[in-house]
């Protein structure tokens, strides 16, 4: 068994909060807490009958708390892996081969993100031409900001989640 | 600067201000300052200029056209979209497509954001942004550069005001924008309701550059090199307010006598009454010579992405 959850898991008094672990698959540690919904929506996780895993709001040293995702069977392309990061730009994806990591990515904040949000400037003119919607990313005051490629409008990540 | 070498924009899209690196803009200030001194010349000769106005703007659309006619080329297109392929249900893309592979250079005026970067993507021949919603007009940005570099014979170190109605004014952040590559000292005069926005403001702080915000125009005029007046437009209030705050707005002859005497007063045009028309005898007022730069920056342009050497 690996150690990518045995010590965030693990609350102070020793009793153990463990999400069940997985044979094959991917596990996404090191969510912001509130953001694991939002990628198994914005991935469309619950579509496939793949078996899920998941623990919200659980204590993390290094981030208060978490939220963590298990996934059997998954692997993530790299459009899903951008995804992934504009939510959580600093989660890890361990990749599960027979109970053992064999592969782990540290995310970072993707350049730009084609296609996967639509602008929330209605008088943008990528709505109703043959484009794909873009956006350049940047972070301002700990704040993921996305930069519409065509209006040059800014929006703050936040503002897409019911998207 | 050597304008025979390097001309980074030749076969280029000339869509925002934001793209466009302090080195560039002040090739084109150069070029703009050595096209005016020749007031005439063939640059154009032999080619044809799409413009393509899917909203109606008829001082830009002027501008453009004389700015061709000067360089020797010819214009073809329409200036109103409803009247075009628009109302048919064409996408912006498919008419782009079609009017580039009749002309060398488009130029391209729409009601909505992001147009002109759109068309680029789609146009076999450089476009040039006539304005984009409340987006960008680098023409007007770039004009309005030239005019402050002609008033002062340079773009560092100057104090510039700008009054008016900051929030909604694409011409005000775009210049801003470009203003603050250059180490400018900025003074925001406007109503709290019509503030520059939050983004800009960053931007500035980001880059380090000074600002600060008032209330009036009559404290500043004795600091500053540059005041660029934009017009408050009566839809953003109710009608008492607005004669209230618009009263606060505006500059008059009598105003000046405390002003430095460099102090230099633009306007992008059309003016209401933010300008009473005693400022026009004035030594300070500029903006009809803006206006008239307006020709020479599109002359500018238009030549840089048609010809290697200009
Ligand atoms: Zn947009």
């Amino acid at each position: 068994m690996s150690d990518y959850d045995s010590t965030d898991l693990k609350p102070g008094n020793g009793k153990s909060l463990q999400v069940e672990a997985i044979k094959d698959g991917v596990v996404i540690d090191h969510i912001p807490a509130t953001q694991g919904v939002k990628i198994i929506k914005s991935l469309n996780l619950f579509a496939s009958k793949v078996r899920i895993a998941v623990g919200f709001n659980l204590p993390s040293k290094m981030m208060g708390l978490k939220d963590l995702i298990k996934i059997e069977h998954r692997q993530f392309n790299e459009q899903e892996v951008n995804r992934l990061a504009i939510f959580a730009p600093n989660a890890t994806i361990n990749v599960i081969a027979d109970y053992k990591v064999v592969q782990k990515t540290k995310m970072s904040l993707p350049s730009s993100i084609h296609g996967l949000f639509i602008c929330p400037n209605s008088n943008c003119i990528s709505h109703n031409e043959p484009v794909t919607s873009s956006f350049h990313l940047s972070e301002r005051q700990g704040q993921t900001i996305l930069q519409c490629h065509y209006c040059e409008k800014s929006f703050k990540l936040d503002i897409f989640a019911e998207i | 600067m050597d304008n025979k070498t390097n001309n980074a924009l030749y076969q280029q899209h000339i869509i925002s201000i934001s793209d466009m690196s302090r080195e560039m803009l002040e090739f084109i200030i150069m070029t703009i300052e050595k096209i005016k001194r020749q007031k005439i010349c063939s640059l154009l000769s032999g080619k044809i200029i799409g413009s393509c106005f899917f909203e109606p703007s008829t001082r830009t659309k002027l501008s453009f056209e004389v700015a061709v006619r000067k360089l020797g080329g010819t214009t073809i297109g329409f200036d109103n979209g409803v009247n075009t392929s628009l109302k048919k249900g064409e996408t912006l893309a498919d008419s782009i497509k079609i009017i580039s592979s009749y002309t060398d250079a488009l130029i391209i005026r729409h009601p909505k954001e992001g147009a002109a970067r759109l068309a680029a993507q789609f146009s076999s021949v450089p476009v040039i942004n006539g304005g984009d919603g409340a987006n960008q007009h680098p023409t007007q940005t770039l004009l309005d550069l030239f005019t402050i570099y002609e008033c002062h014979g340079r773009l560092d170190n100057l104090t510039v005001a700008l009054a008016g109605d900051l929030k909604y004014g694409r011409t005000v952040h775009s210049l801003v924008q470009a203003l603050s590559l250059f180490n400018t000292q900025f003074i925001f005069i406007s109503p709290e309701e019509l503030a520059m926005p939050e983004y800009l403001l960053s931007l500035l702080d980001q880059r380090n550059i000074c600002y600060e915000q008032v209330y009036s125009i009559e404290s500043i005029l004795h600091e500053t090199d540059i005041l660029y007046m934009t017009r408050i437009q009566k839809e953003r209030f109710d009608e008492t307010e607005y004669k209230y705050i618009a009263a606060r707005y505006i500059l008059d002859k009598a105003m000046l006598t405390k002003a430095k005497p460099s102090l230099r007063v633009l306007h992008p045009l059309p003016r209401v009454d933010e300008i009473a028309p005693d400022v026009d005898e004035t030594p300070f007022a500029c903006y009809f010579q803006q206006a008239e730069n307006g020709v020479y920056a599109r002359m500018s342009l238009l030549a840089l992405v048609l010809n290697k050497i200009v």
